[in-house]
């Protein structure tokens, strides 16, 4: 999982204790993925125990310090060099919602996909918004969670470019129905009829 | 606050009888000082023909466009000409800079054309292109600047003269995406100094950069994200 590698990461620029690997963390990614620092004591514990980093005694107040082994080295190297796998796509909410509400009767479609876009749009101001907080910093760390921002920006946008191919798509095939292209006319001409 | 553009219940046809198509259905639509608002929408969803009418270079089949309180169709041609080169700023796609013109040359035209002293302009038209960050390529003919650059030569051209109303089309169409940010955070910068900028994208990543975001359908502003601010209540209730 990420988050061993990651403390494994951060180890390897200097021997840190709990806390600071937990604020490390946080300040080069942001608040995206928050982690609880029992989290990284556990973590830290299991990697004590695989023999990837090792206690090199207490600060003058009290906090136990990591540092990494060579075993743990390597492991870091070998987590830069290797893609990270796409396994099993993750379930995705979203997409379930569209594919049934194309198929069960009754459901307002598109009113799902307008609602779903906005929703979107708002999150990608509000990641915007961040960013160009976070672009007023010229430091490496602040440079690294602008780029996760950029991250969730890029999927929030794919989304809304999905949103609108499925749009897209529905209208089509609503056109491609001849049935549909009657009713259309019909209603058109119904208007015209009353606004006569 | 009062809007610098205002649309109010604006409808635009396109040709008549069987052939007939509603470019715009009745949108009623505003600008503030220091807002910047994303249009957004598939093609033929009536985003450039809201732009057009907003600039005055296409007058609405009903409905009233006004710019700075003045109506655009009481103005005339000539009018609806001058306040191009005064208050209303365009920015397009492809750049549209005059080739056999320098950078500070492009810049300073609308001023010159509106009757500035040429030194004033070319000294009005340096500022804008400090302000965009490229007084140091004044000089160069466009044909010698990257897409980036032409792009930030045409947005000094649309803000120089302190022009309150800025219109973009696509503007980052041509430009990668790097760049293309860079120019949303020179609109961005530019609307939060004080002036109203109106954004037509069809990307959504370009949109965010917006205070509001408004989504064009057919004719017709089927939805808006980000207008919780009061006035765009009170605009909502003056229209209608």
């Amino acid at each position: 999982m990420s988050v061993r590698q990651a403390l494994l990461a951060l180890l390897e620029e200097e021997p840190r204790y709990g806390y600071q690997l937990r604020a490390q963390f946080e300040q080069r990614t942001g608040s995206t993925w928050p982690l609880n620092v029992g989290q990284v004591y556990t973590t830290l514990t299991r990697l004590e125990r695989d023999g990837l980093v090792e206690g090199a005694g207490e600060d003058g107040e009290g906090h136990v310090i990591y540092r990494i082994t060579d075993a743990g080295r390597a492991e870091v190297a070998n987590w830069f060099t290797t893609p990270v796998e796409r396994t099993q796509p993750p379930r995705d909410e979203l997409a379930i919602k569209l594919a049934l509400a194309v198929t069960v009767p009754g459901v307002d479609v598109g009113a799902v996909i307008q609602q779903q876009r906005s929703a979107t749009m708002a999150a990608l101001q509000d990641y915007t918004r961040l960013k160009r907080r976070a672009a007023e910093g010229s430091r490496r760390e602040d440079l690294a969670w602008s780029l996760v921002l950029d991250s969730l920006v890029f999927a929030a946008e794919a989304e809304v470019r999905w949103l609108d191919h499925c749009e897209a798509r529905l209208r089509r095939a609503q056109l491609e129905r001849p049935e549909a292209l009657l009713e259309e006319i019909l209603a058109e001409e119904a208007d015209e009829e009353a606004s006569r | 606050m009062s809007a610098v553009l205002r649309m109010a219940e604006v409808t635009r046809v396109h040709g008549e009888g069987a052939t007939e198509v509603h470019a715009l259905r009745s949108v009623s639509f505003a600008a503030h000082p220091g807002e910047l608002v994303a249009v957004m929408g598939p093609s033929g969803s009536g985003k450039s023909t809201l732009l057009t009418l907003a600039g005055g270079l296409d007058g609405p089949t009903s409905g009233v466009v006004s710019v700075e309180g003045v109506d655009l169709a009481g103005v005339g041609a000539a009018g609806r000409a001058r306040m191009r080169r005064t208050s209303i700023g365009y920015v397009f796609q492809d750049f549209n800079l005059i080739p056999a013109l320098t950078a500070v040359e492009n810049v300073a035209l609308p001023l010159e054309l509106d009757g500035v002293r040429s030194r004033t302009a070319r000294a009005g038209a340096r500022a804008a292109l400090e302000e965009v960050g490229i007084a140091d390529l004044a000089d160069r003919f466009p044909d010698h600047m990257s897409g980036g650059q032409q792009q930030r030569v045409a947005i000094a051209r649309a803000v120089v003269g302190d022009r309150r109303l800025i219109l973009a089309d696509e503007p980052t169409g041509a430009l990668d995406s790097e760049t293309g940010e860079s120019i949303l955070r020179l609109l961005r910068a530019r609307c939060d100094a004080g002036a109203a900028g109106v954004l037509v994208t069809h990307e959504a990543r370009h949109a965010a950069w917006a205070d509001r975001v408004v989504f064009l359908r057919d004719g017709v502003v089927i939805d808006e994200t980000g207008a919780d601010h009061a006035d765009a209540l009170l605009d909502a209730g003056r229209i209608r």
